[in-house]
């Protein structure tokens, strides 16, 4: 087992992970004004209801405060592998991806449950303005969640078969980026659709 | 049934000769294309060496070649409108409205995204990489994921010829119109998955180009040594990073307004069309600078070279770049000042507008300012860069009146703002791109393109355009409102004859550059560019050979000054050989952007027709070529010093015998660079 | 290495055909443009928004006949064949230059901006024409694919046609039973969105007699080329003798007749109706708005966006 000091990585090398560590953060800001458009069009449509359900009427602060804690959680946790990583500890890193990997697929089930508990109420996306932009854009948070679980999968598989090494420990570098991004994401939604909806 | 979705034989374009030979032309077309591929026995050489391809010039070169094909088939659907409003006085000329909205509609879908989008993509890689004194972009095979979700939105243009209707919202696909209560069907469907998947493809692009520019320099290439091309592709980057997200956005949830029941743009149920028309316009008015800004850079290389000295305030160009970058982001409010506004926010917008002519009037006096104590050369890139020059302040006056709230409530919806648009686009962006591709032609293919060609091309095209667009203006002051199918007004019927025979004019301009390519490829041999430097040029794509080896430099430059090319010949070290070549590792080809690109194009298809099954298959696929390509680290090849030594010898060679300068028989020739003198 | 040189470009000749071609379509196009309802309006509104297109024209000629002139001389006087011409290559920064080409554009702005704000606001389309008089007030609801103008103070409704008294300001207030269109009538002044659920408005006054057409210019579909309307300014006199006409000869407009006209149709002749549904714009908005905050039917000032 080797720690990320003892690889040698040659200049070129850490020159295109830098490169891909850059195009990765431009990646984000792209996605961030994505989530901007959708706040921005939550925001405009709250109001919308159409006679239909309120935020009010189908927010419940335990499941979103639930929903947070988990993914919160899931942050510190990747946090911790990559403390692993940093020290060289595949097991560790394997480990705490997999509990990583259990924390956000836990919000992915709440999340699950509470749409299709909306949807059973008659609370759809179809139903107003309003219920259209909150799917969507909490939706679309958890569309990326999946996508992170996965790619949390296909690490888990790449440190096993391939070990820590450069290309793998770089992939986790940007695969942390992205977990956290998803976790500021969550903030402002819990700060931005559930709580004014709720007080 | 259930397997095709809403797919039925009814789907082909039966229902009238016009679409039915279309679709006819359009099929035959691709057969024709396979056919000749076979009959030559290239489909290996086609698959290994282009479309596993991830080198940037070869990727530059499909995403010309594509845009080319899409400029044709735009082309035929503006001369088929022209030839309708010039014969529908009082009559129904010979295209039903629902034919007729369907050509608009694809005319402009097809001339943005993807004539000028490839173009621009196209000329970026080709050009940008070498400029920079790089080996490759940053990102080989995101470049080639990018150019095949191009082309996939491309392919589902096309298909919506053959199968289907397109759309008949327009390009901009203004709901409710665009909604399902009001256009059921697939046409917007197909408008909609076509833009959102190349939009992919773009984000990608601007992407790869920022960290290419940023990270991929030569030694000594600092940003204030850029030439000017380069750094409109980076501000046009930028762009693209910030403003397609709001595309993206605003036609997801017009697709799942349209597919699944939500009530985003609807006009009950709490939908708002005013978000769909401000999301649209906030990616689409950085979209207009998105477009030009590469051809403001075309122009600056084209006028400093073709009048043989130095481009005239650099800096200021680059600040009026940067400026026009920050400002395109302040101003998409102009595109609706009719939807009911206050003053107070109209007038804040309309002044954003007016103030971005100032760095654009800027740009047009310092390439005024180039040509002044020039020794200035003809060719063809010269000729439409000052046919640009002249035409676009024209455009520029009509926008900066359709700037003005009060104006615009007159003129705005009128054939005016078609004119003036038109003005911008027509001059601006193609003449940049068209200027382009004949100045960087050699560079690509190692020949050059014929000159009386391509000068015919031009008078033809700025003929074609005053004929085609001055009579919308004045159409537009006599009140012809866009996109009439027929009209019952007398006086304007004379402006649209004109205007058609401006198109036919067009059309002549657009044969010239298909004989221009034909002849030039016939008689290459004549015209061949042996030192890779034909025009006597000052930027470092003029250092390679033409067409450039794999690795574009086989030992980075060392840049000391803004003009890097020209700065090493005036210094006598343009042309030296290095002491020993070293290894030089590459990028393996992979077909795994290709795949990407084809699955790209059957979920569209897929989610347009309803079949969800392959949506979701495809969907695996994409998922699976993404997986299987981030698990690969042997994605690279050294390329052995004996194998670069083994290109060079022969660059070398061909350099031996070729003329000390290709441009020297020129009659305006002003002279080899010399050492400066000391002044 | 053989230089196959393009003939001797004759681009001179070329230029001129161009121009010559150029100034022809003008010239042609300014004989008709003149009379055309741009150029020559019939209300105070349409005339400020002409007048302010004359002004900001005149301005900009400052910054385009240079371009022209430069154009023209330099392309001409430095062609490299010429070698009178100075040449110094190495030219490329001169601070007085870089003063005028950013200071003068900059301050054409600056004049611009100023009757910009001041036009704006002058002639926002929501503001009243005239304080002191009270202005006509119609309802203007877009179908598909014709104009349905309500006149509540006479209680009658009329299909694709407008009339108005001279010299009275109206205040047309708009909204959409369809998609989005936009009503213009351009001798009298600029347009305005009319969209579903909302209402937007438009102030118009005539100040001469006359027969102006008037249309939606929003593209909404298949019978958008038809979707035209006359406007008939016209003296008090005659313009009551048309409303006692419409009263006559009209049927009721109620909520049947409504829903039936309503329905998707071309080419629409002039129907007159008399007698209208009590509070039919309100309801049309109210149909697809279903009171929620944003949407204001029974406000006057209902401003769609800020």
């Amino acid at each position: 087992m080797s720690s990320i000091a003892d690889m040698t990585i040659s200049p070129r090398d850490a020159e295109r992970y830098e490169e891909k560590d850059f195009g990765f953060w431009l990646y984000l800001m792209s996605d961030a004004v994505i989530f901007a458009c959708l706040f921005a069009t939550y925001l405009v449509m709250v109001g919308n209801a159409a006679g239909g359900p309120t935020p009010k009427d189908v927010f419940s602060l335990e499941r979103a405060a639930a929903e947070t804690a988990l993914l919160l959680l899931s942050s510190t946790t990747f946090g911790v592998a990559a403390v692993a990583l940093s020290a060289g500890e595949r097991g560790k890193v394997l480990m705490w991806l997999a509990v990583t990997f259990l924390l956000g697929a836990g919000f992915i089930v709440l999340e699950f449950g509470e749409f299709s508990g909306m949807i059973a109420e008659g609370a759809g996306p179809d139903r107003s303005g309003f219920l259209s932009a909150f799917f969507t854009l909490v939706g679309t948070h958890g569309f990326h969640v999946s996508v992170g679980l996965i790619w949390i999968l296909v690490m888990i598989g790449q440190v096993f078969f391939k070990g820590l090494t450069a290309p793998v420990a770089s992939r986790l570098m940007r695969l942390g980026l992205f977990w956290h991004f998803l976790d500021i994401i969550w903030v402002v939604i819990f700060s931005v659709v559930y709580l004014p909806g709720l007080m | 049934m259930d397997i095709f979705g809403r797919l039925t034989i009814d789907s082909l374009p039966l229902y009238s000769a016009v679409a039915a030979s279309g679709a006819a032309v359009t099929v035959l077309g691709g057969l024709a294309v396979a056919g000749a591929i076979t009959y030559f026995g290239a489909w290996r050489m086609v698959m290994t060496q282009w479309v596993s391809s991830v080198d940037h010039k070869k990727i530059g070169i499909m995403y010309i070649m594509l845009a080319l094909v899409m400029l044709v088939r735009g082309f035929v659907d503006a001369a088929m409108m022209r030839s309708q409003q010039a014969i529908a006085y009082n009559s129904d000329g010979y295209l039903p409205p629902d034919h007729f909205d369907q050509i608009f509609s694809s005319h402009g879908t097809i001339m943005i995204f993807f004539m000028a989008m490839p173009f621009l993509s196209g000329l970026a890689n080709l050009i940008v990489p070498q400029q920079i004194g790089s080996r490759d972009v940053a990102f080989p095979f995101m470049n080639s994921v990018s150019l095949w979700l191009t082309t996939a939105g491309a392919g589902l243009m096309l298909l919506s010829l053959v199968i289907g209707k397109f759309s008949t919202a327009g390009w901009t696909g203004y709901p409710p119109y665009s909604g399902v209560e009001y256009t059921p069907g697939v046409g917007v469907d197909y408008w909609l998955w076509m833009v959102f998947i190349a939009g992919f493809g773009t984000t990608m692009t601007g992407i790869n180009f920022l960290v290419t520019i940023l990270k991929n320099r030569a030694p000594g290439m600092t940003m204030f040594r850029l030439p000017l091309f380069t750094w409109t592709i980076f501000v046009t980057s930028v762009l693209i990073i910030f403003a397609f997200p709001a595309l993206t956005v605003a036609t997801g949830m017009l697709i799942l307004d349209r597919n699944f029941g939500f009530h985003f743009f609807t006009n009950a149920m709490g939908g708002n069309m005013m978000n769909y028309i401000n999301l649209f316009w906030l990616w689409g008015h950085p979209e207009v600078y998105i477009l030009i800004l590469p051809a403001f850079g075309v122009f600056s290389e084209v006028v400093s070279v073709f009048s043989q000295k130095r481009l005239f305030g650099y800096v200021s160009l680059v600040c009026a770049t940067m400026a026009i970058g920050l400002l395109s982001f302040t101003v998409w409010l102009h595109h609706f000042f009719t939807m009911g506004s206050s003053a107070r926010v109209n007038s804040f917008f309309g002044t954003m507008t007016t103030i971005i002519s100032v760095p654009t009037g800027v740009k047009v006096f310092d390439w005024l300012l180039t040509m002044y104590r020039g020794r200035i050369i003809f060719k063809p890139p010269m000729l439409f860069t000052i046919g640009f020059l002249v035409t676009f302040v024209i455009g520029g006056l009509s926008g900066v009146l359709l700037a003005l709230p009060p104006i615009d409530y007159l003129m705005h919806n009128t054939t005016f703002l078609v004119a003036h648009f038109h003005n911008m686009i027509i001059p601006g962006v193609l003449f940049g791109y068209l200027a382009g591709y004949m100045y960087w032609f050699p560079k690509a293919f190692g020949f050059k393109l014929n000159e009386k060609w391509g000068t015919r091309a031009f008078w033809c095209w700025i003929v074609g355009f005053y004929l085609a667009f001055m009579p919308l203006y004045v159409l537009g002051l006599l009140g012809m409102p866009r996109r009439m199918e027929h009209y019952d007004i007398a006086a304007w019927q004379p402006h649209l004859i004109v205007a058609w025979v401006g198109a036919f004019i067009i059309m002549l301009g657009m044969i010239c550059l298909g004989v221009q390519l034909v002849v030039s490829i016939r008689d290459r041999k004549d015209a061949l560019d042996l030192t890779g430097d034909p025009w006597n040029g000052r930027s470092l794509e003029w250092a390679t050979s033409s067409p450039a080896a794999p690795y574009n430099f086989a030992v980075l430059p060392k840049v000391e000054a803004r003009e890097a090319w020209w700065d090493m010949k005036q210094r006598g070290v343009a042309y030296q050989r290095p002491e020993q070549y070293e290894d030089i590792v590459m990028p393996k080809n992979t077909y795994v952007g290709f795949v990407i690109g084809i699955a790209g194009f059957v979920f569209g298809f897929a989610m347009i027709w309803w079949m969800w099954w392959l949506a979701l298959l495809s969907l695996a696929v994409i998922l699976g070529a993404i997986v299987y390509r981030a698990s690969d680290d042997d994605d690279e090849f050294v390329m052995t010093a004996s194998e670069v030594k083994a290109i060079e010898d022969e660059r070398f060679a061909q350099l031996a015998k070729a003329p000390k300068n290709e441009l020297a028989d020129e009659p305006g020739f002003a002279g080899e660079p010399a050492a400066e003198p000391a002044t | 290495m053989i230089v196959r040189h393009a003939r001797p470009l004759r681009w001179n000749t070329c230029a001129a055909a161009a121009i010559a071609v150029a100034a022809l379509t003008l010239l042609c196009g300014g004989c008709t443009v003149l009379d055309g309802p741009v150029l020559d309006p019939k209300g105070p509104i349409a005339l400020t928004e002409r007048n302010l297109l004359f002004k900001a024209v005149a301005i900009m000629m400052i910054v385009i006949v240079p371009v022209f002139i430069m154009a023209a001389v330099f392309t001409r006087y430095f062609r490299g064949t010429n070698r009178k011409a100075r040449y110094t290559p190495n030219f490329d920064f001169y601070w007085p230059a870089e003063i005028v080409v950013w200071g003068i554009p900059a301050a054409i702005v600056v004049w611009l901006a100023f009757h910009l704000w001041e036009n704006t606001y002058k002639l926002d389309p929501y503001t009243e024409i005239d304080p002191s008089v009270k202005p006509l007030q119609v309802q203007a609801i877009a179908q598909d694919w014709k104009w349905l103008f309500v006149y509540p103070e006479h209680d009658i409704a009329v299909v694709n046609e407008l009339a108005m008294p001279v010299g009275r300001p109206v205040s047309l207030t708009i909204t959409s039973d369809t998609v989005m269109n936009s009503l213009v009538i351009p001798a009298l002044g600029g347009q305005i969105y009319a969209m579903a659920g909302m209402q937007t408005r438009l102030n118009l006054l005539a100040d001469k007699a006359g027969t102006f057409w008037g249309r939606n210019v929003q593209y909404s579909g298949t019978g958008f080329a038809d979707q035209q309307f006359q406007t008939h300014a016209q003296s008090k006199e005659e313009f009551d003798a048309w409303v006692e006409k419409v009263k006559q000869s009209g049927t009721a407009l109620d909520a049947a007749a409504y829903d039936a006209l309503a329905k998707p149709s071309q080419k629409v002749p002039v129907t007159y109706y008399s007698g209208v549904e009590p509070n039919l714009f309100d309801c049309i908005i109210g149909k697809y708005s279903h009171g929620d905050s944003d949407r204001t039917p029974k406000s006057s000032k209902a401003e769609t966006t800020e």
